[in-house]
């Protein structure tokens, strides 16, 4: 593994994909949005297992926050019928905030972690909560004959 | 003193009389709350219907493969002929053990409380039921518009029944009873419709409040999902334990923002070749062709299509076709096909799936049957999704691929392909 931080567009640039796996949802705590933190073995040899858990688990945690009831998500939601949900066109939703924190930290943790190790976390809000998807990148060959779907990961 | 204010048409002082009179007598109020709650009304009704009720999109090829690989390894790779078993998880929430069901047309495991709405075509998060009045599911995002709808709603008919009564009460006590009905005879109608509204609506508010306040969905409550009748041990795990609390999550708690993007163009999906059980290296080798033009994949796609057909496949016709033949109805099969122009892809809204349920039960079997048929590696590399467009293309069956690629926008790239070639 080499020791320098790729970014990710030489990643992509020099990397094909290998294969992807998919962390599934977690639901033994009823239909918050979690993810299991189960460690896949393809992932095996490619990054530190505690890492690994420490991201999802950080990620469960923004999730948990975003769909937490209490005394200000009430506020909310009393406040917006009072206006007819008008000021949403205004300020967004509390969720709506916590899911922009959560992309920037999958971006960080993507150029800090996954990206020097060849791995590409893609936000699941764009898989539809459903799964945490990974990309698992190989350095291509020198000779460069694959046709390298580099940039297709995230965009599917 | 009973005559109208400057009554414009000799027409509309018969029909509209109440507001005026009960303004004129009463007090100017009345129609101003009732206006009011009109709006409300509307409000919330439109709300409900334009919402995102909590669509789930549908997985992406890989995380479909992903699954599929998934279950076989589960459930042991099986020989031709036996069937394995319908595909769900089991999970523990609360104690409660639920289990998670696989959507086939949508390729996921579905969340708990979520459901398929057939009318829709799409899985629903904490589906309550699809309300034909409003046109929409109600689900977990518009749950609590439809709820102020119906209240507001229930609110509303009962302003509107109890001053009719009073407008018509009030002109009887001065010109009697027959006249003031043939002075006003549109409140007769409104008295009937509101009567008949207000046993409908309220009943319906009634029941959704006690829907809120034990946190269940109209789903769970008819099948009785919770209910002491199945057994002792058998709570809804989902409560938060009080009423109140109940209530306040319900119809205040956070909204998650929609996960569809409803205004996008669909674009056309590269048709991913499922990967083999086995193989992981298999599966990359085939990320390749996703690099293709959309051209070459529509060829490439129908290529294996025709190299399918061309293999012992044809033996299973006769099943297989009569497999297709008992495929729901789709009673709008013939005519959306007729005038199909083959460019666009038809959104699936425009093929009522009014039997999805049956089809959810005949889907897996299709899949198993054919997946065992044509999963062996020495068969031709077709992919059997494909196939399930492909075998009916086989006999030129085009009206039912066509009213099978628009479950699946997978198949419609191989579809348009074919036609184009079968056009050449």
């Amino acid at each position: 593994m080499s020791p320098q931080v790729h970014n990710l567009q030489e990643l992509r640039r020099s990397a094909s994909l290998a294969t992807k796996v998919f962390i599934q949802r977690d639901y033994s705590d009823g239909t918050i949005c979690q993810f299991q933190t189960k460690f896949p073995p393809e992932l095996d040899s490619r990054i530190e297992r505690q890492l690994f858990e420490e991201t999802v688990k950080t990620l469960n945690g923004f999730y948990a926050e975003a769909e937490k009831i209490g005394g200000s998500s009430y506020l909310e939601g009393c406040l917006a019928c009072a206006t007819a949900y008008f000021i949403f066109l205004c300020m967004e939703t509390h969720y709506e905030k916590v899911l922009k924190k959560i992309s920037r930290y999958i971006q960080e943790q993507n150029e800090k972690i996954f990206a020097p190790r060849g791995l590409l976390l893609t936000d699941p809000v764009e898989r539809g909560m459903r799964v945490i998807e990974i990309s698992i990148y190989e350095d291509r060959c020198s000779s460069g004959s694959s046709s390298g779907g580099g940039g297709g990961a995230g965009a599917r | 003193m009973n005559r109208m204010r400057n009554p414009p048409a000799f027409g509309r002082r018969r029909v509209f009389s109440s507001c005026p009179y009960l303004a004129v007598k009463i007090t100017p109020a009345i129609p101003a709350v009732a206006g009011i709650l009109f709006f409300f009304v509307m409000g919330t009704l439109l709300r409900t219907s334009f919402s995102d009720p909590g669509v789930l999109p549908r997985a992406t090829p890989d995380e479909a493969a992903d699954l599929e690989r998934q279950i076989d390894i589960a459930n042991g790779t099986s020989s031709g002929g036996y069937r394995p078993p319908p595909r769900t998880k089991e999970v523990i929430i609360n104690g409660q053990t639920v289990k998670l069901k696989y959507c086939f047309t949508c390729k996921i495991f579905r969340p708990p409380r979520a459901s398929h709405c057939s009318l829709c075509d799409n899985c629903v998060e904490r589906f309550d039921h699809h309300c034909p009045w409003v046109g929409n599911c109600v689900g977990k995002r518009n749950y609590r518009f439809f709820y102020m709808f119906i209240l507001s709603l229930s609110f509303l008919t009962v302003f509107i029944f109890a001053f009719v009564l009073t407008h018509v009460i009030l002109r009887s006590q001065q010109t009697g009873f027959l006249n003031a009905l043939k002075d006003s005879p549109a409140s007769v109608l409104e008295a009937v419709v509101c009567f008949f509204s207000v046993w409908s609506i309220v009943g319906l508010s009634g029941f959704h409040t006690y829907l809120i306040s034990s946190n269940q969905t109209t789903n769970e409550d008819i099948k009785g999902s919770w209910s002491n009748k199945r057994g002792k041990e058998n709570y809804n795990p989902y409560s938060y334990g009080n009423i109140f609390t109940n209530c306040c999550v319900a119809l205040c708690g956070p909204i998650s923002p929609s996960l569809i993007d409803r205004r996008g163009y669909i674009q056309p999906d590269t048709p991913q070749p499922a990967a083999p059980s086995n193989s992981i290296t298999m599966y990359g080798a085939t990320q390749s062709q996703s690099d293709m033009c959309d051209q070459d994949q529509c060829i490439q796609s129908t290529k294996f299509v025709l190299q399918a057909a061309a293999t012992p496949l044809l033996q299973s016709e006769p099943s297989l076709t009569s497999d297709e033949l008992h495929l729901p109805g789709k009673p709008g099969l013939g005519t959306p096909c007729a005038s199909l122009t083959l460019g666009p892809p038809t959104p699936p809204a425009s093929m009522p799936n009014l039997a999805e349920a049956a089809l959810a039960d005949m889907m897996p079997r299709k899949d198993e049957h054919m997946g065992h048929q044509f999963l062996t590696p020495d068969e031709a590399p077709s992919p059997p999704r494909l196939l399930a467009a492909g075998s009916p293309l086989a006999h030129s069956r085009t009206m039912h691929v066509l009213g099978l690629a628009s479950q699946d926008s997978l198949h419609e790239d191989s579809v348009r392909g074919l036609v184009k070639l079968s056009s050449v």
